[in-house]
């Protein structure tokens, strides 16, 4: 699989004098996480396929600092955020694209006050203009029919107001898409927000994630699709809690696309 | 002799506006405990946020059942309430009902009122109903039994009163003036009272005289003693919600505050010229503290919106923590502050003015750090809450007073940083391997 995928630095631009197109935030999920690397690999993938020029910070980049930050350590997210800032001025990076709503809010909304101002899009938002502007081919393949619902990410929906962006990437793919009684405005959250992800649940009677699982699996989707490596993580462990996995499955939208597609 | 009702009248309303003002003062004295925030920016944005949540209800009106009972009794209160400011010149002057000189107009107006008044007392029966007999979760939960259950069922009986006698009122006028009674004259349409005026039948016109009188004063002393039971009240609402929307967060809701006395330090910290033996001056002033743990670390539009809350629980019902039960309840968030705003309030009127430290504060003495860590900062409540409250300011700010000023994040929590300040990722992996997907 190595030799498909193409994944130059920030580095190997400068060095040939280069600015690329837009800076891909990998994010740690991204990178370290086994669920998250499908979905970075994916997307790599798409915009390979979309002939995007792109970079990664590669071993430049560190955490945003979005997890401190809600954990209520501000100071080590604001010297995260010192340093990645200094990183990605110094490369004069302007546009960034990241599949992890986290890193996309963080970047988008907190560093500006902080001396970092990029254009930062979210990975559906980015696969939405490039099949707007007829580089990125979408097509139902394996998809089409299917019954699919999508789970909004906090911190691309209810945070940043985009709703639209993923479910006009599935009805691409010709997929049946249903809705959860809770979506958009109203969409529960899948736990992991909030530094949660990294921590035990406070007492309670129920995982978070158990309970979204539960009405994403009553919609009877094959696939709950999501734009978020966290809601991935805690929606895949919520539907093998409920010994559902054989028949749901908990996909990124991006890696729909590029399964539809046969990358 | 004949000023007497028109002195009482005025002194009355001296009374009730006067002891009203005093206690608004006192609303804005604690909200002024707070640090203050600057907002003067897009005024075009605020305002049109206030006619659309505030005066046009619209977050409301996303629980059709509650939203529309709710916009009746708020129409019926507004509308109502011109005329109060007939009842007001008739008391002061001894007139009676002085703009029935509009005529038709006039008819339409009062008949207008009844019909709010008949609307608002069935809403506000179904509204008892809701909150007494149905099994409503987000009526039941903890932080709803005792005085925040009673106050909730005494603004509805307020509301029931009110419209009672305005309605009677309205009724034994109509029957004085088919009387022919002097002082009473033919004005306005009475479509809702004036199917119960046969009870009067058998009474004499002086005891009509008398009850309608009655009735008159009773309305207006009622109107007084309710806009001063406000201040003791979650029915503050009414009167805060327009500048809490208007003061409401306009940005993304996933932008969380930059801490700036944290930035100081950051830039500090990273200045190759600041020197790091530096004493501080004798005379500087103490050095900020991060995070909340008392009613006073809190902004003013934290503290506004603690008492602008009218614990309707939209928020808790959202709270994912709260549906699966954790002790989370953003409600309950909203609801200590205002209660230890208030035992605030309270310890500076015994003592001059001036706050003496009392061995208490908000964190632990209210809200737990249980609490606190349940929180999956998902913005539910945020976008729940029909007057633009933001309980989940209130947790970030003392999440970061736990973890800056006292250590005390959860354990895990505590790994979780240690790997981001090390290795640069929430897990520990070095931060060299970071594009090793690439070539897996």
């Amino acid at each position: 699989m190595s030799d498909v995928l193409k994944v130059p630095t920030m580095a190997d631009f400068m060095a040939q004098g280069k600015q690329p197109e837009v800076l891909f935030w990998v994010g740690c999920a991204g990178s370290f996480d086994d669920r998250a690397k499908k979905i970075t690999k994916a997307f790599v993938k798409l915009l390979n396929n979309a002939g995007v020029e792109f970079a990664v910070l590669g071993t430049e980049e560190s955490c945003t600092g979005d997890p401190a930050k809600r954990a209520g350590n501000e100071f080590l997210f604001q010297m995260q955020a010192a340093t990645n800032i200094e990183v990605l001025n110094a490369y004069k990076v302007q546009k960034i694209v990241t599949a992890c709503p986290h890193c996309f809010n963080t970047i988008n909304n907190e560093y500006p006050q902080l001396g970092g101002n990029y254009q930062v899009m979210h990975h559906t938002q980015f696969l939405k203009t490039l099949l707007n502007d007829g580089r990125l081919k979408v097509e139902g393949g394996k998809f089409k029919g299917k019954k699919i619902t999508f789970h909004d990410p906090c911190y691309l929906g209810r945070a940043n107001g985009e709703y639209e962006a993923p479910r006009d990437l599935l009805r691409k793919l010709e997929v049946e898409l249903v809705e959860m009684k809770r979506c958009k405005t109203n969409g529960l959250c899948c736990g992991a927000g909030g530094a949660q992800m990294f921590k035990e649940p406070e007492p309670g009677n129920k995982d978070i994630n158990v309970e979204r699982t539960q009405e994403a699996v009553q919609t009877k989707a094959s696939i709950v699709a999501t734009g978020c490596p966290f809601c991935n993580t805690m929606m895949t462990d919520g539907v093998k809690h409920q010994e559902q996995e054989q028949q749901v499955q908990v996909m990124d939208v991006a890696q729909m696309i590029a399964d539809a597609s046969e990358l | 002799m004949q000023y007497i009702p028109n002195i009482l009248f005025l002194l009355l309303l001296v009374a009730g506006v006067g002891y009203f003002t005093k206690n608004i003062r006192t609303v804005i004295r604690n909200i002024k405990l707070g640090i203050p925030v600057a907002i003067n920016d897009h005024k075009k944005e605020r305002y049109g946020n206030v006619a659309r949540i505030a005066l046009g209800q619209s977050k409301l009106l996303k629980r059709p059942i509650s939203g529309a009972l709710h916009a009746i009794v708020y129409l019926g209160f507004i509308i109502i309430n011109i005329e109060v400011l007939e009842i007001i010149i008739d008391g002061l002057l001894g007139t009676h009902r002085v703009f029935a000189f509009l005529g038709g107009f006039y008819d339409f107006l009062i008949g207008t009122f009844e019909i709010l008044a008949l609307l608002v007392l069935v809403s506000v029966i179904l509204f008892w109903t809701r909150r007494n007999v149905l099994k409503i979760k987000r009526f039941l939960s903890p932080e709803m039994k005792g005085w925040p259950k009673q106050d909730g069922n005494i603004i509805l009986y307020f509301e029931v009163v009110l419209m009672g006698l305005f309605l009677l009122m309205n009724s034994s006028d109509y029957a004085l003036q088919q009387m022919g009674a002097a002082h009473y004259i033919q004005a306005g349409s009475y479509p809702v009272s004036s199917l119960f005026v046969g009870i009067f039948d058998t009474m004499s016109q002086s005891s009509l005289v008398l009850l309608e009188r009655t009735a008159w004063w009773l309305h207006i002393t009622g109107i007084l003693i309710f806009l001063n039971y406000l201040y003791f009240s979650k029915h503050l609402h009414i009167l805060l919600a327009f500048p809490n929307v208007y003061f409401g967060a306009i940005t993304p809701k996933g932008q969380f505050k930059n801490n700036q006395a944290v930035t100081a330090e950051v830039k500090m910290m990273m200045d190759p010229a600041a020197d790091p033996f530096a004493a501080p001056a004798p005379d500087a002033p103490p050095p900020p503290k991060f995070g909340a743990s008392d009613v006073m670390d809190l902004t003013q539009v934290q503290l506004l919106n603690a008492y602008t809350c009218t614990e309707c629980g939209r928020c808790t019902s959202e709270c994912p923590a709260n549906q699966t039960g954790k002790k989370l309840s953003p409600r309950k968030i909203m609801m200590d502050t205002r209660d230890r705003l208030q035992q605030v309030s309270k310890n500076m009127d015994t003592n001059q003015g001036v706050f003496v430290p009392d061995g208490k504060q908000l964190l632990n003495d209210y809200i737990t750090t249980e609490e606190l860590w349940a929180c999956t900062t998902c913005n539910a409540c945020v976008e729940a809450c029909p007057v633009s409250i933001d309980p989940l300011s209130i947790i970030m700010d003392m999440r970061q007073y736990l973890v800056m000023e006292q250590s005390a994040a959860p354990t895990e929590l505590n790994a979780t940083m240690t790997n981001i300040e090390n290795n640069g990722a929430p897990w520990p992996f070095n931060q060299m391997d970071r594009l090793d997907w690439a070539k897996e």
